[in-house]
């Protein structure tokens, strides 16, 4: 371990660290522009240069490895000179267009420009102009103010893993783009708006919509897949404008899927913001009253059994309990939070959670990937995934899940076949796979919501099972056996076991009856993914934040809260409990939903036995205590699920087939709209679009 | 000068390699090791260039990028980079005047004034029949013989606005005209002959005798 000294301070860092690093160890800020600490390192804008004694120039404390006994000074004469001196040429061509660029008051070009530049300029020349490049819907540029520090290309290249960027023509003339105009084909691209430092990539949907002195944030969790990304939601009045990553090392680091950045304009429109009864066939605006009463009228004399619940893919988990307790109170005991059907969830944890966590598919060095398209299940888990890869010694067998083996998930994957029957050879040791998996030290199975979801999916939980034990995937150090789930509430709802009770239906029973007759009322709690048109004659309550397939079904609409306007609890494919924190109120009447069912509850005189959160949140981890443990994980309890059995035939498929469109929020965002039509519709994607 | 890539009306919609071209590539592509082909990239833009009227247009470096397995941005930032490859079309004669310091010493102005007069065109512009493209260069490494142009490959050293105006003319009626300097002198040997090494000189040591 070298020590050095920094500006007369000694510090004794690991080898391998940089300079720059190293002072950011001390606390001592030194200025960058193209040194990312995710990102390779380039060293090309020349602002970090630091005084070291011994030779005679400046050097780039970027990319200047630590060694004994080496002094640095980065606030002497010299390192004071020569930082001035790279700010004045990065100025140069740089507009002075601050008042009119989307970045200020956020840029780091403007605030070193402060903190390490000079007041003015010398030079009086020409300034150059770039044209601007399509980059796609998702993405305002301005190429006049890129300073081609490559962080954009880097971050395409390593982490998104589509190389499209890259820095054409020279000299002055270098321009950054994908040069041929056409829309970036990466699931990741907002964060390249991030990376940005300057103003010269920006959010096309946020553009010219505040200044971030303006906005209210909001630290908060994401729930448009069950990764439980950390976001930020900054608010202005009631509006959300953007949502932004949080650092979380062990979900999401610093990224954000473009899903989950650029829907929230979906959060303005389509909303339910008064509650709405149907008569004569038509649904009419109501008072709360009138529609807690007319379901009252349709729920008096109801035996418990011919009512049913269905929870949705973004329900929160304090609503799923009020709604698990209501219906328990009702005397029913249909409750299914599992939309898709899928054939999981018990007592035992581990049967239904990403165990290995996130973070720890970095530590693995087999991977095998049942039925899942990460890239558009949980594109973060998927990130993840390929930053293991880069690293080298992965091995990743795929089956099914992917178009074929063609299908780029962004790393290099051997396809093993399409079936469940690739999945039995590996478990009964006659595939070729199943020997990587027994000769890796830390290997891992991933099975993909949609696996467990078809008719055979207790047999394939089964087999998947077998494939962890006879890999020896779960030691006392190890659990490899992972299920990646897809809608943020599902973890949640199988904990509080917002499951078919003792004679109860599952989902697929519940539609099965309500098209019978046997289902006379369905509460759906968000519930927009099941066969609607199965309902047959049932009383439909619908209770949700968007006009959507549940809400055109329903015979009353009770407006609730959408994820960025409640503290709610939500639990990620890897277990962990995150809270969600309220960054705007509901619309018009809408409310918390929890706050719905506990009004509703008193109603029907089984009143809730909790009148606050606090309260909800007490009696919730009473019922559940793992609910309380906050952002903790740990992997699951195992033990037997799956049952055993014949397997289907059918290859596996990934249940989403527009990661674009993929829930309520998404289906009424015009980017995203935009964006299925131009990524998935088959169009041609060019300039002239844009 | 900037350099300006074909319009996409102007772009062939594919490009494939001739039967002796495809030979070529391969034998250039095994020069290098395996998994290290990108490192062709330069040869073969360079022989698509050739095939293609020494202008490179996108669909080729599409199909050099496919070739060599390397994402097509990588082959557009190589041949944007280097000057050398054409991204638009020139003429059958591409005529790049050297005028930097030492030839412009040695009367480049009159060889740009030559071309100008005798083709019609400015710098950086095609003849209508588009026989010629006349663009200016930095250094082409000819200094010796300056003034000097080059015309597709070959060098045309020693120039005077006559003999400009003389090769040109050779060119716009077919011929090849002699290479090399356009003055009496032999490659870069001392105007008016040898200043040393007489004896040595008048022998066959020049391989003319």
């Amino acid at each position: 371990m070298p020590t050095l000294t920094i500006n007369g301070q000694e510090i004794e860092v690991e080898a391998n660290t940089t300079v720059l690093q190293a002072a950011e160890e001390l606390g001592i800020q030194i200025p960058r522009f193209c040194y990312h600490d995710r990102l390779s390192i380039a060293g090309n804008c020349r602002m970090c240069l630091v005084e070291m004694e011994g030779p005679p120039k400046p050097i780039a404390s970027c990319a200047m490895p630590v060694g004994e006994g080496m002094v640095i000074h980065t606030n002497s004469e010299v390192a004071v000179k020569a930082q001035k001196g790279a700010m004045e040429f990065l100025l140069i061509n740089h507009p002075l267009d601050c008042p009119i660029c989307d970045q200020g008051g956020e840029c780091d070009l403007q605030d070193q420009a402060v903190a390490f530049g000079r007041g003015d300029s010398r030079f009086t020349e020409h300034k150059r102009a770039v044209k601007d490049k399509y980059l796609g819907p998702l993405i305002a540029t301005s190429m006049t103010r890129c300073i081609t520090c490559t962080r954009c290309v880097r971050f395409a290249t390593e982490i998104a893993g589509v190389e499209e960027l890259g820095a054409t023509f020279r000299g002055e003339e270098t321009e950054i783009g994908n040069y041929i105009e056409e829309a970036l084909t990466s699931e990741l691209s907002g964060n390249l708006v991030d990376v940005c430092p300057v103003g010269a990539l920006t959010n096309q949907a946020y553009a010219f919509n505040a200044r971030p002195w303006e906005l209210r944030k909001t630290e908060s969790i994401d729930v448009h897949d069950a990764v439980g990304c950390n976001i930020r939601i900054d608010c202005r009045g009631a509006e959300v404008l953007r949502v932004l990553p949080r650092l979380h090392e062990d979900v999401n680091e610093e990224w954000l899927s473009d899903r989950s950045r650029y829907a929230v304009d979906g959060l303005a429109r389509q909303r339910l913001d008064q509650p709405y009864v149907r008569l004569d066939g038509k649904l009419k605006p109501a008072s709360w009253d009138a529609a807690f009463a007319a379901i009252k009228a349709r729920m008096d004399g109801l035996d418990g059994g011919r009512m049913a619940a269905i929870a949705g893919d973004m329900a929160d988990v304090e609503a799923m309990l009020a709604l698990k307790e209501l219906f328990t109170a009702l005397g029913s005991a249909n409750l299914d939070c599992r939309q898709d059907g899928a054939k999981i969830g018990g007592k035992h944890r581990g049967g239904y959670l990403f165990n290995t966590s996130i973070a720890g598919i970095e530590d693995a060095d087999a991977l095998l990937l049942v039925g899942v398209n990460p890239r558009w299940e949980a594109t973060l888990v998927n990130a993840r995934i390929r930053k293991r890869w880069l690293r080298g010694g992965l091995a990743i067998g795929v089956i099914g899940g992917v178009s074929g083996p063609g299908d780029d998930l962004t790393y290099k994957y051997d396809y093993l076949g399409a079936g469940p029957a690739t999945l039995a050879e590996i478990a009964n040791g006659s595939h070729a796979f199943a020997k990587v998996l027994a000769d890796a030290e830390r290997p891992m199975i991933v099975l993909g919501s949609g696996a467990v979801a078809r008719d055979d999916g207790a047999a394939v939980l089964d087999l998947a099972h077998r494939v962890a034990d006879q890999g020896g995937m779960i030691t006392d150090e190890w659990n490899g056996f992972n299920i990646l789930h897809r809608a943020a509430s599902r973890v949640g709802g199988l904990d509080l076991g917002f499951l078919p009770g003792q004679g109860g239906r599952d989902v697929a029973g519940i539609v099965d009856g309500a098209g019978k007759g046997e289902i006379d009322l369905i509460w759906l709690l968000g519930a927009d993914e099941i066969d609607m048109a199965g309902l047959g004659q049932a009383f439909v309550v619908y209770q949700g934040h968007h006009g959507d397939a549940g809400a055109h079904r329903a015979d009353v609409i009770l407006p609730g809260a959408a994820y960025t306007e409640k503290d709610a609890t939500w639990v990620n494919t890897e277990g962990r409990v995150q809270l969600g924190r309220r960054a705007a109120y509901p619309p018009g009447e809408a409310r918390e939903d929890w706050t719905i069912l506990r009004a509703f509850s008193a109603v029907v005189d089984q009143p809730l036995p909790y009148d606050n959160l606090a309260q909800l949140r007490q009696h919730m981890v009473e019922a559940v205590p793992g609910l309380g443990a906050v952002d903790e994980v740990g992997p699951g309890e195992m033990g037997a699920f799956g049952v055993a059995g014949e397997v289907g035939g059918a290859p596996f498929e990934s249940p989403v087939t527009d990661y674009y469109l993929a829930n309520a929020i998404c289906r009424a965002s015009p980017v995203m709209a935009e964006c299925s039509r131009l990524y998935l519709g088959g169009e041609e994607a060019t300039g002239t679009d844009g | 000068m900037k350099r300006v890539p074909a319009p996409p009306d102007r772009q062939p919609d594919s490009f494939a390699f001739t039967a002796e071209n495809v030979e070529a590539a391969n034998q250039i592509i095994a020069k290098y090791p395996p998994r290290r082909q990108a490192s062709a990239v330069m040869p073969l833009l360079d022989l698509a260039q050739r095939q293609h009227r020494n202008w490179l247009p996108q669909a080729a470096m599409n199909m050099v990028a496919e070739m060599l397995e390397m994402p097509r941005i990588r082959v557009y930032e190589v041949a944007t980079f280097y000057t050398m490859y054409n991204l638009a079309p020139v003429g059958e004669h591409f005529v790049q005047i050297c005028t930097t310091t030492p030839c412009w010493l040695r009367g480049s102005d009159d060889v740009v004034a030559a071309c100008k007069n005798k083709l019609g065109i400015e710098l950086g512009e095609t003849t209508a029949d588009g026989k010629f493209t006349v663009i200016e260069v930095e250094c082409l490494g000819a200094c010796v013989n300056a003034p000097m142009v080059q015309i597709n490959d070959d060098y045309y050293e020693d120039l005077t606005a006559e003999s400009t105006a003389a090769v040109l003319d050779a060119l716009a009626k077919g011929e090849r005209p002699k290479v090399g300097p356009q003055s009496e002198r032999h490659a870069s040997e001392p105007a008016g002959g040898p200043t040393t090494l007489h004896e040595f000189t008048q022998t066959d040591s020049r391989g003319e005798g």
